[in-house]
C-alpha cells in the first residue's frame, strides 16, 4: 500500500512537473488528510476508513484530480488515543498544511480534535453515526444522527411491521455515544406513551463479555406478556459474546429482536451468524442493497484492494458522499480555501449508493435515506424497511428539552451552530 | 367427524384455523384427494412481491393448502432458500461455493446449478417468520421426533390461541411420550383457564401452579389484574398459584446466580491459573500474560482454519482437541523466547520487569494485528458444544460454558498432579522455595526457570483456546483478562494453587450475585474495593504460603 501511494506521489509530481513545462498552471498536489487509527482497540473499525480514503483518492486522480491539480493523501495514525488524535490533527494542518482531512471514529477523538480544527481553521469531515447534541464551524457529520438512524428504528419496531413492540431494553456500553442516545429514546418512547416500568436501560463497560446475567434478565424483562425488543448502543468488541449468549440462550429474533446501532458488515465478519438471523441493524446504507451504482463501487473497490472478500459499510459510503462533495465543493469555489469551500459546500448534492441523493444542509449534517436490515446467515443484511426519501440530520435532538430550542445554521446572517431560534 | 371439521375450518379465513385444517388432515386421512398443483403453483408465485403483507396473506394461503411438500417451503423460506429464477418460477437453492444448488419448489426435483445472477432471494422479516412459525409448529406438532413436538408444543404456550386447543386436546390423546405430554397439559391449560366451565378453570390453574415458568406466572396475575375471573374460588386458586410460582422462581434465580457465578469464576480460573505459575510461583510480574492467553486463542482460529480446508466436514467439531497441543506448544514456545531473552536478565528487578514485559504484551498485539488484521476472527463453535440445557424453569446453562467449568477443573487438576507428582514438579518447587539451595543439589535453575515459564505461559495458551468459544477473538483479546487474572492470583494467594480457585470462584458468585442489584458497573467497581480492603487485611491472601519460602 505505502509503495503504491509513494509512486503515485512520484506520479504526480512528475506530472506537475510535465504540466508545467508546457506551460499550464499546476501548483503542488492537493493534499487530503487522512487521520484514523492504524493501531491500538480501533484499528478494527479505523483502517478500513484509510482504505476507502485512499481508494477515492486514486479514483478522483484518475479522473484527472481537482482544479487540474492531483490529490495526495497524508496518512498519519493517531493509534486509538484521543490526545494522539488532537497532536495528529495540529501536524496535519499547521506541518502537512492539508486543505481537508477525513478522520477519526470515535465520539472522544472528534471531540478531543474539534478544538484543534476551530483553532486552526480547519475542515474535517466525520464519517461516523453518532450521538448528536454538536456543532461545528469546522466539521461536516456524514454519519447519521439520532434522528436518521435510532428513532426510525424504535418507530420500525413499534409498527405492526416491526412487531408493534411495546416493552423496551435500552442496553448499551457505558461512554458518551450510548448514554446521549439512550436519553434520547428514552424520551421519545415516553412522549409515545410507553410506561416507565416498561423501559430498562441497562450499562455494561467496554469489552464486556459476560452476558449471562444481562441475557437472563431480558428474558425475564420479555416474559411480562408484552411483545418486548432490545436496542443495543453496545460498542464493538463486546458485541460478540453478548450475541453469542443470545444465540445459546436460544433467544430468536422472532421473540426479542435486538436493533442495534454500532453492528455493521465489519462486525459481524467475526461472529458465526446463523443463529442470529432477523436481528436487526439501522443504518443508511447496506453492501447488500441492489442498486447499479453500488455495484459498480464495490466492484471497483474489490479491484482496487484486491480481496474479494473486503466488504463496504456505511461509515466507508459516508466518506464516499463526503469525498464526492467535497471535491465538487472544491471546483465551485474554485480554490481550496477552508472558508470559500465551506460556503460552497451547502446545497451540495451527490447520489446515495443507495438509491436517491444525499443533501448538504447548513447544519453540517447530510439528508439521507434511513435503511433497517435483518442479519442473513452469510453476514449481510437485508433490507426490509427504509424511509421514503431523505431525512435531513438534526444536530440538536427535538426529544431533549434543553437542546430543542437550539438550532445550527452556520450561513449568514445566522451563522451559529448552538443558538436558539430566533423568535420569528 | 374430523374431515367435516377441517372443512367447516377451511372456510374460514384465518390463518389459525386453516392451518388447523391442514394440520387436522395432514395428521389424521394423509391426502386422499390428488393436490392440486395449481393451487399450490398460484399460491407460490403469489409470494413473489416486494409488500410483506401480500407475502402474509401468501403464507396463510400456502398453510391451508394439503400438500405434503408445503412443510418444507415454508421452511426453506424460513431460513431465506427461496428463490425467483429469472423465469420467474420459485425455486429453493441452497449456496455451495460460487454455485447455487436448485430444487424446484413444488416437485422437489433437483435443477441445474445457478449463479447469484440469475437469482432474487425472496426476503421474509421477523413478523413473517414468526407466521411461518406458527403454520409450521402446528404442523410439528404430530411430528415424529419428540423435540421437535416439545418445541412447538412451546411455541403454541408462548402464543396461546383458542383455535388450537382441539388440536392440543388430540396431540395429548395420541402423546405416548411423557415429557411432551407434559407440556401439552401445561398448554391445554393455559387455553383453558379462559374456558366457561369452572372446573375447568380451577383444574387448569392447578396445573400450572405446577410449573415455574415467568411467562404463565404473568399470564395468571394479567387474569387477576383484568378482573377476568368472576369466581371467588379460583380467583383464590389463582392467587395460590402465583405463590407458589414465586417461591419456584425465588429459588430458580438463587440457582441461576450460583451457576453464572461457577460459570464466570471458571472463565477467571481459566485466564488466571498460568499466572498463577509465573507470577503466583515464580514471582514474575508478566503483563504479556494476556498475550499468551490470545495466541493460544489464535491457535485454535488457525487449527480450526487448517480442518476447514483439510479434515472432512463431519470430522470438523473436533479441531478444538487437535488445537488443545498446538495452542499449548505455540504459548509455551513464545514463553521460553521471553523468558530467555528478556525476563532471566530481570530477576529480582519487579518494576523492570512489568515495565518490560508491558512492552512486550503490546509488540504481541501489533504484531498478531499485522498478521491477522485488526478484525475479530471467527472461531466457531462446534456442534457439540452449542445450544443450551434447559435445567427447569427457564434456568438454561449454556453448554459452552459447562464444558468450560469442566474443562478449567480437569486443568487445574493437571497441573496439580504434574508439580505434585513429576520429577520436574519437585525441582520446580525445589527451585522456588530456595534457588541457592536447589543450585548446590545440581538442579540446573536457569532451565528450571525457561521451563517454568514456558508452563505457565502454555497453561494460558491452553485457556486462550477455550476462551475463544465464548470471547471474541482480537489482537485486544488478552487486555480484557489480565486485570482479572491478577486480581484472582493476588486475592488467593500468591504461589497457591488452592488459593487460585478457591479466589476465581469466589470473585465470579460474588460478582455475579452483585449484578442483579448493582448493575455491571458497580459491581466490578464493588469487588475491585472488597479486594483492596482484603488484600489491607491479608496482604498474602486467602492462602498465604507458610514456611521458608514466606520469609524471603
Amino acid at each position: 500500500m505505502k509503495t503504491v501511494s509513494k509512486l503515485m506521489a512520484a506520479a504526480c509530481l512528475f506530472a506537475g512537473v510535465f504540466a508545467a513545462s508546457e506551460g499550464v498552471r499546476a501548483d503542488e498536489p492537493i493534499k487530503v488528510g487522512v487521520l484514523h487509527s492504524l493501531s491500538g482497540t480501533m484499528a478494527i473499525s479505523e483502517t478500513a476508513l484509510k482504505d476507502v480514503m485512499e481508494f477515492l483518492i486514486s479514483e478522483q486522480n484518475a479522473k484527472g484530480g481537482v482544479l487540474g491539480r492531483k490529490l495526495e493523501a497524508v496518512v498519519v495514525d493517531p493509534a486509538s488515543d484521543w490526545p494522539l488524535f488532537a497532536e495528529k490533527a495540529r501536524e496535519l494542518i499547521e506541518q502537512h498544511e492539508v486543505d481537508v482531512v477525513f478522520g477519526c471514529w470515535t465520539s472522544v477523538s472528534r471531540k478531543s480534535v474539534l478544538p484543534v480544527f476551530e483553532e486552526l481553521n480547519g475542515m474535517l469531515f466525520y464519517p461516523v453515526q453518532y450521538e448528536g447534541e454538536e456543532s461545528s464551524r469546522n466539521i461536516f457529520y456524514t454519519g447519521a444522527a439520532p434522528n436518521q438512524q435510532a428513532i426510525p428504528a424504535v418507530e420500525y419496531l413499534m409498527s405492526e411491521e416491526g412487531g408493534s413492540v411495546e416493552r423496551w431494553v435500552l442496553a448499551g456500553t457505558d461512554y458518551v455515544y450510548p448514554r446521549t442516545t439512550n436519553k434520547i429514546l428514552e424520551a421519545f418512547l415516553k412522549a409515545k406513551g410507553v410506561a416507565e416500568e416498561d423501559i430498562m436501560i441497562n450499562y455494561t463497560p467496554f469489552g464486556h463479555s459476560d452476558w449471562q446475567t444481562i441475557v437472563s434478565d431480558i428474558k425475564k424483562f420479555a416474559s411480562a406478556g408484552k411483545k418486548t425488543a432490545v436496542v443495543s448502543t453496545i460498542n464493538g468488541d463486546a458485541n460478540v459474546p453478548f450475541y453469542k449468549e443470545l444465540g445459546n440462550q436460544g433467544i430468536a429474533a422472532e421473540d426479542i429482536p435486538v436493533v442495534a446501532f454500532s453492528v455493521g458488515e465489519e462486525e459481524l465478519a467475526g461472529i458465526d451468524t446463523g443463529p442470529l438471523v432477523g436481528h436487526l441493524a439501522a443504518w443508511n446504507y447496506f453492501m447488500s442493497v441492489e442498486s447499479d451504482k453500488n455495484s459498480e463501487v464495490i466492484e471497483k473497490w474489490h479491484e482496487f484492494i484486491g480481496n474479494e472478500d473486503r466488504v463496504f459499510n456505511d461509515p466507508m459510503e459516508a466518506h464516499y458522499i463526503g469525498f464526492q462533495m467535497w471535491v465538487q465543493a472544491v471546483e465551485k469555489a474554485g480554490t481550496t480555501d477552508i472558508d470559500a469551500v465551506r460556503t460552497a459546500m451547502y446545497g451540495q448534492t451527490a447520489p446515495n449508493l443507495t438509491g436517491g441523493t444525499a443533501v448538504m444542509n447548513v447544519n453540517h449534517h447530510l439528508s439521507k435515506p434511513v435503511l433497517i436490515g435483518e442479519i442473513q446467515d452469510d453476514g449481510q443484511f437485508d433490507v426490509v424497511w427504509e424511509t421514503d426519501g431523505v431525512v435531513p440530520g438534526d444536530a440538536w435532538s427535538d426529544f431533549i428539552p434543553e437542546s430543542a430550542k437550539l438550532m445550527s445554521d452556520w450561513t449568514e446572517p445566522f451563522s451559529c451552530g448552538n443558538c436558539e431560534k430566533p423568535s420569528s | 367427524m374430523i374431515d367435516r371439521k377441517s372443512r367447516d375450518l377451511s372456510g374460514n379465513r384465518t390463518l389459525g384455523a386453516a392451518a388447523l385444517g391442514a394440520a387436522l388432515l395432514f395428521a389424521t386421512a394423509p391426502v386422499a384427494s390428488e393436490p392440486s398443483e395449481a393451487d399450490f403453483h398460484a399460491a407460490l408465485q403469489a409470494l413473489d412481491t416486494q409488500k410483506f403483507q401480500q407475502k402474509a396473506q401468501a403464507i396463510e394461503h400456502l398453510g391451508a393448502l394439503d400438500n405434503p411438500r408445503i412443510l418444507e417451503v415454508l421452511e426453506s423460506l424460513a431460513k431465506g432458500r427461496l428463490y425467483v429464477r429469472k423465469d420467474g418460477r420459485i425455486v429453493i437453492a441452497e449456496r455451495s461455493g460460487k454455485k447455487y444448488l436448485i430444487q424446484d419448489a413444488i416437485s422437489g426435483r433437483p435443477e441445474p446449478e445457478a449463479g447469484k445472477k440469475e437469482l432474487k432471494k425472496i426476503k421474509v422479516n421477523n413478523r413473517l417468520r414468526r407466521l411461518i412459525r406458527g403454520v409450521t409448529g402446528r404442523l410439528a406438532l404430530f411430528s415424529d421426533d419428540p423435540d421437535r413436538r416439545v418445541k412447538a408444543a412451546d411455541n403454541l404456550i408462548k402464543n396461546p390461541n383458542p383455535q388450537v386447543l382441539p388440536l392440543f386436546r388430540q396431540a395429548r390423546d395420541r402423546e405416548t411420550d411423557d415429557a411432551v405430554r407434559a407440556k401439552l397439559e401445561v398448554g391445554i391449560a393455559v387455553l383453558e383457564l379462559e374456558a366457561d366451565d369452572p372446573a375447568l378453570r380451577l383444574a387448569a390453574t392447578t396445573t400450572l401452579a405446577e410449573t415455574s415458568d415467568p411467562d404463565i406466572r404473568s399470564l395468571l396475575e394479567h387474569r387477576l389484574q383484568t378482573d377476568a375471573e368472576p369466581n371467588l374460588e379460583i380467583r383464590d386458586a389463582l392467587h395460590g398459584a402465583i405463590e407458589t410460582i414465586d417461591r419456584k422462581l425465588w429459588l430458580f434465580g438463587i440457582a441461576e446466580n450460583l451457576l453464572f457465578g461457577i460459570s464466570l469464576g471458571s472463565v477467571l480460573l481459566l485466564a488466571a491459573i498460568g499466572l498463577a505459575i509465573t507470577f503466583g510461583v515464580m514471582g514474575v510480574i508478566n503483563m504479556a500474560h494476556g498475550e499468551m492467553i490470545m495466541l493460544g486463542a489464535y491457535s485454535a482460529f488457525m487449527v480450526q482454519e487448517i480442518f476447514r480446508s483439510v479434515v472432512p466436514p463431519e470430522l470438523f467439531g473436533f479441531y478444538l482437541l487437535a488445537a488443545l497441543p498446538v495452542a499449548f506448544l505455540m504459548s509455551a514456545s513464545m514463553g521460553v523466547l521471553i523468558e530467555r531473552g528478556v525476563i532471566r536478565f530481570l530477576y529480582g528487578r519487579p518494576l523492570e520487569t512489568l515495565l518490560a514485559t508491558w512492552g512486550i504484551s503490546l509488540i504481541l498485539q501489533q504484531l498478531v494485528r499485522s498478521i491477522f488484521g485488526a478484525n475479530n476472527r471467527e472461531v466457531a463453535n462446534p456442534e457439540w458444544i452449542s445450544g443450551a440445557i434447559e435445567i427447569a424453569g427457564g434456568v438454561t446453562v449454556t453448554l459452552n460454558r459447562l464444558c468450560i467449568i469442566l474443562f478449567s477443573l480437569a486443568v487445574v487438576a493437571a497441573l496439580a498432579a504434574f508439580i505434585r507428582y513429576s520429577r520436574f514438579g519437585l525441582n520446580m518447587r525445589a527451585v522456588t522455595q530456595n534457588r541457592s539451595m536447589a543450585a548446590s543439589m545440581g538442579i540446573r535453575t536457569g532451565q528450571v526457570d525457561a521451563l517454568t515459564f514456558a508452563l505457565g505461559s502454555g497453561i494460558a495458551g491452553v485457556a486462550g483456546m477455550a476462551l475463544s468459544q465464548i470471547s471474541n477473538v482480537s489482537p485486544n483479546l488478552g487486555q480484557n483478562f489480565i486485570v482479572d487474572s491478577f486480581m484472582v492470583v493476588v486475592f488467593g494467594g500468591v504461589g497457591s494453587l488452592w488459593g487460585t480457585i478457591v479466589g476465581a470462584f469466589s470473585l465470579g458468585i460474588v460478582n455475579k450475585f452483585l449484578e442483579p442489584v448493582s448493575g455491571a458497573i458497580l459491581g466490578k467497581i464493588v469487588v475491585l474495593v472488597f479486594i483492596i480492603l482484603f488484600i489491607q487485611m491479608r496482604p498474602r491472601g486467602l492462602f498465604a504460603l507458610k514456611g521458608r519460602a514466606a520469609g524471603d
